[in-house]
């Protein structure tokens, strides 16, 4: 049965993913409706959650495109965002590393066109320097290209906390939302995921891997460009390896991508990846032997004596890659553009790395794009730059642990062991905005599950919060949503 | 909170033993503190409803919370101190334990000892690097017993089972004895890492089949659990091409090992052993760190709990004695005679010894135990005790295997061989 929203938005996004987040975000300073529409069961579920978790310094970018203006901007923007956001953010720099003479070349057509791009302070650097900077690097990699204002920051987390600062501001957040029909009535959008539809005035296609898919079902007939899905598979190591590298140390790129790599993570672990592989189904995200096989290999060709052995989990994203007319991959720009073929609709569309570093200004040149197309926006006295306190136990110092435990006692209780994660923070996560419903939602709230015990000591206890703060039986918390129930077999 | 003389790190079957010894041995139950984490005393033992524990010691078959509620039921009557719920967050070198409660809130506290006893941890998906998705439905053994024996849940009906260590194997039978169909369970190494009276029991009892040399090589379904993909392994433990089978399932647990926590450990500086995953230790228990014992799972991984305990005992023994003797030596006594060490090494077979070092100016005696595990299997071989490389003991053993752990005492030929700069090996003919 067809019900319907009568509210008409003034924007709906499809997408939850960093852009479609940071658009949220951007158009919440203005008296404006925002919907966004998400098709997971949470926020940050395609190739912002499984990612390099790097904020590029913006030089691989073809000079001139879109692509490269945006990084350079992004990255310039992050610290401040994460700042407001409250989101841990590092800028530790990152260097692409050469092992021989056509190696080197690259790395000063690297350097000529990050300077093109505006990228600041990049230099390239000896293998001395680069040895003093990274001592565990390979002995065969002879120079680097040093771009001191590369970063990282858990791209999820960045995500959600965009998504929470947008809803504190009055945007409306709809997951499980997959969207198989877009209209135009009246010369309005109407949206549908086949039992409810949603109306709005301006609709942005922020769909990710499926942004081409959204683009043909909004009218666009001849869109320019199609979504090769790329998987890319990921290694993350224990805290105890995470001085194993103390920059994004990557391998010089190919026509595959930047190769593998080995970072550190904001969090205190050292992710090794990804791989690059064109696949069919643009939501399989399993991983494979020989991929992992692969990210060893690589990661070992940068760090020879990383451990790889202090595994704690692996996964695998799918990344949107864009093809052209002239399908060449390289030379692919973010497909960015406001329609021509339907009025009212912009496509921020096949959008890979440097995806999350580029979300900032993304978020701000889409708002720009909005407002050409005719978005009247007036400044909301009432907008909130931040998102609700969030208390991460393990950062406190003695002080600060003795005064929330003393305020609430629920902060003096671990659950997550391995992670220091307090009982206070899983239920705040649960009741936040866009809270927690199921064990995943937790994990990346709050780091509950994230550890070396795999989640073993501190699942049962979780399921048993969940229950509780949601008022519904053990049997139907779920692992993410859908049919991923836990306790499967039911009560014995 | 205030200091302590004895704080012990853990309130399972090797924490209450520690404590309960280091009472016996004159420390005032008021001075001794038992942090444990969980919500009560008992450590895994409140979750091993099946019985077994206890043959050894008590000399009858207990379950795993009738076990464990004998050594409660002495620490509360003596009123011996402890506190449930509490984390310890960091240990440092001097002692200094940082631990945080819901009813002490955050708190730094010194002791004169430190016992460690937190036990182990189970390996996961994860450290195996098996391929595939990442669904609901993947469970450690151990995960899936509290589910099933402490909050009352079954967690699936469909069950493959990886790893035939002990978990695993009392996993099957109770999975099975709640109404699921356990498929198979099946053993990467060519025999199980289990007590043989558990295949016997758990497996043959209820014709659940045992796959050695056969691995899972891929997880599937996208939401819950639909299928594991498993393939016979070849001498160099791969799989073997071609002999892949497609087994649907909702469930798959993993008993692939445990691995002591020693987390605390080595951010305090304690000298961990790369074989067993825990402190070096001398006979008495002691890490490299003075007046900090290790005990139990945590030193290293056990077959069976009397063993835990036994060794709690003398770590405990060890803590109260260090305390008295930190006490006496403040007092102006002179102190004892220094230790020198000689270490201990596991060989042709043995893959480690603990204790890893024993001191020569210490009581070594005929108590003074050597334990150990081998690394395959073995029929009708000689465990040979030599110091410097002449053999000093000698026990005939009808069978051995890497499940169990073994040990073989010093006697007096042995103690009598040690000189400074010894080795004591313990070694197969």
């Amino acid at each position: 049965m067809e019900t319907t929203e009568k509210m008409k938005y003034d924007v709906c996004i499809i997408g939850a993913g960093i852009t479609g987040a940071m658009t949220a975000r951007k158009l919440a300073k203005y008296n404006v409706s925002v919907i966004v529409l998400e098709a997971a069961d949470d926020v940050a579920m395609g190739a912002t959650k499984a990612n390099s978790a790097i904020v590029h310094a913006g030089f691989d970018a073809e000079c001139g495109t879109i692509k490269a203006r945006l990084n350079v901007r992004g990255c310039a923007m992050m610290p401040e965002e994460a700042k407001e956001l409250d989101v841990p953010y590092k800028m530790c720099g990152s260097l692409v590393c050469a092992y021989s003479d056509a190696e080197i070349k690259h790395l000063e057509t690297l350097y000529a066109r990050g300077v093109e791009n505006g990228v600041p302070d990049l230099k390239i650097i000896g293998q001395k320097e680069l040895r003093e900077m990274e001592p565990h690097i390979s002995e065969e990699a002879v120079a680097a290209l040093w771009a001191p204002t590369a970063g990282i920051v858990c791209p999820y987390e960045l995500c959600i906390a965009a998504c929470e600062n947008a809803s504190i501001n009055g945007v409306v957040f709809k997951t499980n939302f997959r969207v198989c029909d877009i209209r135009k009535e009246d010369g309005i959008f109407a949206v549908s995921n086949g039992t409810e539809t949603v109306y709005a005035s301006y609709l942005v296609n922020a769909a990710g891997v499926h942004s081409d898919e959204i683009a043909i079902l909004a009218g666009e007939a001849n869109f320019p460009m199609h979504i090769i899905p790329r998987r890319g598979e990921y290694m993350l190591l224990d805290r105890s390896e995470g001085n194993t590298a103390s920059h994004v140390l990557f391998s010089c790129p190919s026509a595959n991508g930047k190769g593998i790599l080995v970072s550190p993570t904001v969090d205190g672990n050292l992710i090794l990846g990804p791989t690059a592989k064109a696949i069919d189904d643009r939501d399989d995200t399993a991983t494979t032997s020989s991929g992992l096989e692969e990210v060893q290999r690589g990661a070992k060709h940068l760090v020879p004596g990383v451990n790889t052995r202090a595994v704690i989990t692996q996964f695998s994203g799918v990344r949107p890659t864009p093809v052209g007319a002239d399908g060449d991959i390289t030379k692919s720009d973010f497909c960015i553009f406001i329609s021509k073929a339907v009025s009212g609709l912009l496509h921020l569309a096949g959008i890979e790395s440097p995806g999350l570093a580029s979300s900032p200004a993304t978020g701000e040149y889409a708002v720009a794009l909005l407002a050409e197309m005719g978005l009247v926006l007036t400044e909301k006295e009432t907008y909130q730059k931040g998102r609700p306190e969030k208390i991460r136990f393990r950062e406190l110092d003695d002080a600060e642990r003795a005064a929330v435990i003393a305020k609430n006692p629920l902060y003096g209780k671990i659950i997550c062991r391995c992670e220091t994660v307090t009982e206070g923070e899983i239920v705040d996560a649960i009741h936040r905005p866009l809270g927690a419903r199921d064990l995943d939602m937790v994990k990346r709230r709050t780091r509950a599950g994230m550890g070396r015990c795999g989640a073993g000591f501190c699942s049962p206890r979780t399921v048993e919060i969940l229950a509780r703060e949601l008022g519904v039986p053990m049997t139907e918390i779920t692992k993410c949503g859908g049919n991923s129930v836990i306790l499967n077999g039911g009560e014995k | 909170m205030e200091d302590k003389k004895i704080i012990i790190i853990g309130g399972g079957p090797a924490g209450l033993a520690a404590a309960i010894e280091a009472n016996n041995q004159g420390i005032a139950p008021k001075d001794i503190l038992i942090l444990e984490r969980d919500r009560e005393l008992g450590g895994i033992l409140n979750q091993c409803i099946h019985a077994g524990f206890g043959l050894h010691m008590f000399g009858e078959e207990l379950t795993g919370p009738e076990y464990a509620g004998r050594f409660i039921d002495i620490v509360r009557e003596r009123g011996i101190g402890y506190l449930c719920d509490a984390m310890v967050l960091s240990l440092s070198p001097d002692h200094e334990v940082a631990f945080v409660s819901p009813t002490e809130g955050f708190c730094r506290i010194r002791a004169n000892a430190v016992v460690l006893a937190m036990g182990c941890r189970e390996r996961t998906r994860g450290a195996l690097n098996i391929a595939g998705t990442r669904p609901a439905g993947i469970y450690s053994a151990g995960t899936a017993q509290r589910y099933v024996n402490i909050d009352g849940y079954l967690p699936g009906k469909r069950v493959v089972i990886l790893g035939s260590g002990d978990i695993g194997l009392i996993m099957a039978r109770r999975l099975t004895l709640e109404g699921a169909k356990v498929l198979r369970v099946c053993e990467l190494m060519p025999y199980s890492g289990g007590l043989p009276r558990n295949i016997a029991q758990c497996l043959d009892d209820f014709d659940i089949p045992l796959y050695l040399s056969h691995t899972v090589t891929a997880i599937h379904g996208k939401e819950r659990l639909e299928a594991v993909t498993v393939a016979k392994v070849g001498d160099d433990r791969r799989p073997i091409p071609g002999t892949e089978e497609y087994i649907p399932c909702d469930t798959l647990l993993l008993s692939v090992g445990l691995l002591p926590e020693n987390e605390l450990s080595r951010e305090a500086g304690i000298v961990l052993d790369r074989i067993t995953g825990g402190a070096q230790v001398d006979e008495t228990m002691q890490t490299s760190i003075p007046g900090v014992f290790a005990c139990g799972n945590v030193l290293h991984v056990h077959d069976l709990v009397d063993f835990v305990t036994k060794e709690a005992y003398r770590a405990g023994a060890s803590a109260a004695a260090y305390v008295s003797c930190a006490c006496a030596s403040n007092e102006g006594h002179e102190p004892d005679t220094a230790a020198r060490y000689l270490p201990t090494e596991g060989k042709n077979g043995v893959r480690y010894v603990m204790p890893q070092k024993l001191n020569a100016n210490g009581d070594l005696n005929a108590d003074t135990a050597l334990f150990f595990r081998v690394d395959n299997i073995y029929r009708d071989r000689s465990v040979i005790l030599s110091v410097d490389g002449k053999p000093c003991a000698k026990v005939k053993k009808r069978f051995l295997e890497p499940g169990q752990m073994e040990h073989i005492n010093l006697n007096e030929d042995a103690i009598a061989a040690i000189r400074e700069g010894s080795t004591v090996t313990v070694a197969l003919d």
